[in-house]
C-alpha cells in the first residue's frame, strides 16, 4: 500500500523550477531513500510533504499530493494534523533548548489539552524506549537536551515523532551530522522503526542508501529520474544518468 | 620598520582601550572624594534612610529616601507600561510583520531613540500633564505617573532592538521543529523562541530599566519635583538625577548640601552599575 503518491507535482521558488513533474508513490512500512547531487530538489520534495516549504516565500506548486488518501495541496487541510502525522527529522539535531522530558512532551502538551500528568511520563518512557535512549536518560529526564551528544540529540528528535504518534516519517539527511559509528546505530533504529513507520530518507550518501532503503529515488535537476527497488536501481540502472550517477561520473 | 609601525598601532591601540577603563576610575574616585565628605555631617543610614530633604534649611537635612522611592516608583511604573509593549513590539518585528512593515517599524523605533530627552519631556509636559490632570481629576498633572508614561518611551527603543536581536539569533531550526511538530505560530513563538531568548530580553528589560533610572531632563519637566515620599503613583515626585540637575547650579562649591548631591551621584552609579552588570550576567548566560 502507498503511504504518499505525488501525481504531475510541480513547485517553483519564485521563477525557479525546483521539482518537475515528479510521480512517485512511497509504500508504508519501507524506506525509501531520495538522492541526486545537491541541487537537485531531493530536500525540497521530501519538505512538500508536510509543507514545510510554506515557510519560504515564493513558493508555488501544482499536481497532486495525496497523503494517505488526502491530498495536502488542498487549500483547506489542517496543517496542524499533517504535520503531526508527518513528522521530520532535520540534518542537524534540534532539541528545543528544553530539558529531555519537555522535549518529549511538547508535541503532546500543544496538541492535547489537560494531560495527566503519569500519562506523559508513560509517552516519555515509551518513545525513549523506541529510539534506545531510556536506559541512557531515564535517571536524567530534567536536565537539558542540549548538553546530549550529536546521536542521542538525533535520537531525542525521533523520540520527539514517537510521541505525537506520527506515521510517516521524513529524514533529511539525519546522519549528515554524525559519525560512522553513529550513523550505523542510526540506520540500525531506521530499520526497526520501519516496522511501524513509514521512512523516508534524503541522503548524499549513495552508501547509505543503498544499505537502508528499500526503495530508491534518483533526482536530477528537479526531475525524478528513476524509482524503484534499491537492489534493481543499485545494481542495474535503467536510465544512463542514474548509472553515471552511482557510478560516481558526477555528483 | 614594519615591526615598528604593528608596535606603534598595537600601543595607541592599548592606549584607547585602557583610557576608556582609566576615566571611568577617575569619575568614580572623584564622585567618591567629593560625596563621602557629606558623611560627616549626616550618617550613611540616616543619609540613604532620612525622610526629610531640606538641604538648605539650618541645619539641612539630608535623607534621600523620598528621591529614591521617587526614582523606584517612576522606574516601576515605566518598566510596567514598556516591558510588554517592547517585548510584543520585539516579537511582532522578529517573528510577525511582513517585509514592509518590519522595516518601516525598526526606523521608526530608531527614530524614537532619537530624539532629545528633552523634546520628550517638553510634549509631555504640554500633552501628557493636562491629560493625567483631566482623567483623574488632581490638582496637578505633574505626578509620578507622567513621568512613567514618557520614561516608558525612552525606554522602548533598547528594550525592542535588544529583545529583537535576541530573537532574531534564536536558531531557525528550533523554529523548524516545533513548526514541524504542527506547533502552531503562536505556539512556537510562546512555547519556544521566547524560553530560548528570555536571557538576552531579561538583558534588553535590564538595559531599558538602566535608561529610564539614569534619565533626568524628562522626568525633571514632568514630574513635578515634590522631595516627598510619595503615597501614590499620583503624587508629584522628585527623583535622584533630577534633584542633581536642579540643584547643583544653585549650590556652594563645598558646602554640605554641595557633598550630600555628589554623594546622591554615588547612589545613582551604584544603581546603574548593578542594573547594567545584571544584564551583562544575562547577556554572558546566553553565550
Amino acid at each position: 500500500m502507498e503511504k504518499i503518491i505525488t501525481k504531475n507535482l510541480n513547485l517553483w521558488y519564485g521563477d525557479f523550477q525546483a521539482l518537475k513533474n515528479v510521480n512517485s508513490g512511497f509504500k508504508a512500512n519501507k524506506i525509501t531513500a531520495i538522492i541526486g547531487p545537491s541541487g537537485c530538489g531531493k530536500s525540497t520534495l521530501l519538505r512538500v510533504f508536510n509543507r514545510m516549504n510554506d515557510l519560504i516565500e515564493g513558493v508555488k506548486m501544482n499536481g497532486e499530493i495525496l497523503v494517505e488518501g488526502e491530498n495536502i495541496l488542498n487549500p483547506d487541510i489542517d496543517l496542524v494534523n499533517l504535520r503531526k502525522k508527518v513528522g521530520m527529522v532535520f540534518q542537524r539535531p534540534n532539541p528545543f533548548p528544553l530539558s529531555i522530558y519537555e522535549n518529549i512532551v511538547f508535541g503532546e502538551k500543544i496538541h492535547g489539552d489537560n494531560i495527566k500528568k503519569d500519562k506523559l511520563y508513560d509517552i516519555v518512557e515509551e518513545s525513549l524506549k523506541s529510539v534506545l535512549l531510556w536506559d541512557e536518560l531515564k535517571d536524567r529526564l530534567n536536565k537539558s537536551a542540549m548538553k546530549l551528544s550529536l546521536e542521542q540529540k538525533q535520537r531525542l528528535c525521533i523520540a520527539r515523532l514517537i510521541a505525537v504518534k506520527s506515521d510517516i516519517l521524513l529524514m533529511d539527511e539525519p546522519c549528515s551530522a554524525l559519525d560512522p559509528q553513529s550513523t550505523a546505530r542510526i540506520e540500525e533504529l531506521m530499520r526497526e522503526l520501519k516496522n511501524n513507520y513509514t521512512i523516508i530518507i534524503v541522503t548524499h550518501n549513495m552508501q547509505q542508501a543503498a544499505r537502508v532503503s528499500d526503495n530508491t529515488g534518483f533526482m536530477l535537476f528537479g526531475e525524478l529520474v528513476e524509482f524503484r527497488d534499491t537492489h534493481e536501481i543499485f545494481t542495474a540502472p535503467s536510465d544512463k544518468r542514474t548509472e553515471d550517477y552511482i557510478t560516481g561520473r558526477y555528483g | 620598520m614594519r615591526k615598528f609601525k604593528e608596535f606603534i598601532i598595537e600601543k595607541l591601540i592599548l592606549i584607547s582601550g585602557i583610557a576608556s577603563i582609566f576615566f571611568v576610575v577617575l569619575i568614580f574616585l572623584f564622585l567618591l572624594k567629593e560625596g563621602l565628605s557629606v558623611f560627616n555631617t549626616v550618617s550613611p543610614f540616616n543619609f540613604l534612610f532620612g525622610k526629610s530633604w531640606y538641604p538648605i534649611s539650618e541645619p539641612p537635612q539630608l535623607g534621600i529616601l523620598p528621591l529614591i522611592l521617587g526614582s523606584l516608583l517612576v522606574t516601576l511604573g515605566a518598566a510596567i507600561i514598556s516591558i510588554p509593549i517592547g517585548v510584543g513590539c520585539a516579537v511582532y518585528i522578529a517573528e510577525v510583520a511582513p517585509g514592509k512593515i518590519k522595516e518601516t517599524l525598526k526606523a521608526g523605533i530608531e527614530l524614537l531613540a532619537a530624539i532629545p530627552s528633552v523634546v520628550l519631556g517638553f510634549i509631555g509636559m504640554v500633552t501628557l500633564v493636562p491629560l493625567v490632570k483631566n482623567i483623574f481629576h488632581l490638582p496637578t498633572g505633574l505626578t509620578a505617573l507622567s513621568g512613567s508614561i514618557m520614561l516608558a518611551f525612552m525606554a522602548m527603543p533598547t528594550i525592542v532592538s535588544i529583545a529583537e536581536d535576541a530573537l532574531y539569533s534564536v536558531p531557525k531550526t528550533y523554529k523548524e521543529g516545533a513548526l514541524a511538530l504542527g506547533a502552531t505560530h503562536w505556539q512556537t513563538i510562546w512555547r519556544i523562541m521566547l524560553p530560548a531568548a528570555s536571557s538576552g530580553i531579561l538583558a534588553a528589560i535590564m538595559l531599558g530599566i538602566g535608561r529610564v533610572i539614569g534619565e533626568t531632563m524628562a522626568v525633571m519637566m514632568i514630574t513635578g519635583n515634590a522631595a516627598v515620599i510619595p503615597n501614590s503613583i499620583l503624587a508629584p515626585v522628585r527623583t535622584l538625577t533630577a534633584t542633581i540637575a536642579a540643584e547643583m547650579g544653585e549650590a556652594v562649591v563645598g558646602s554640605e548640601h554641595y557633598f550630600a548631591l555628589f554623594a546622591v551621584g554615588i547612589v545613582l552609579f551604584v544603581i546603574s552599575f548593578i542594573v547594567n552588570v545584571t544584564a551583562d550576567l544575562f547577556l554572558h548566560k546566553k553565550q
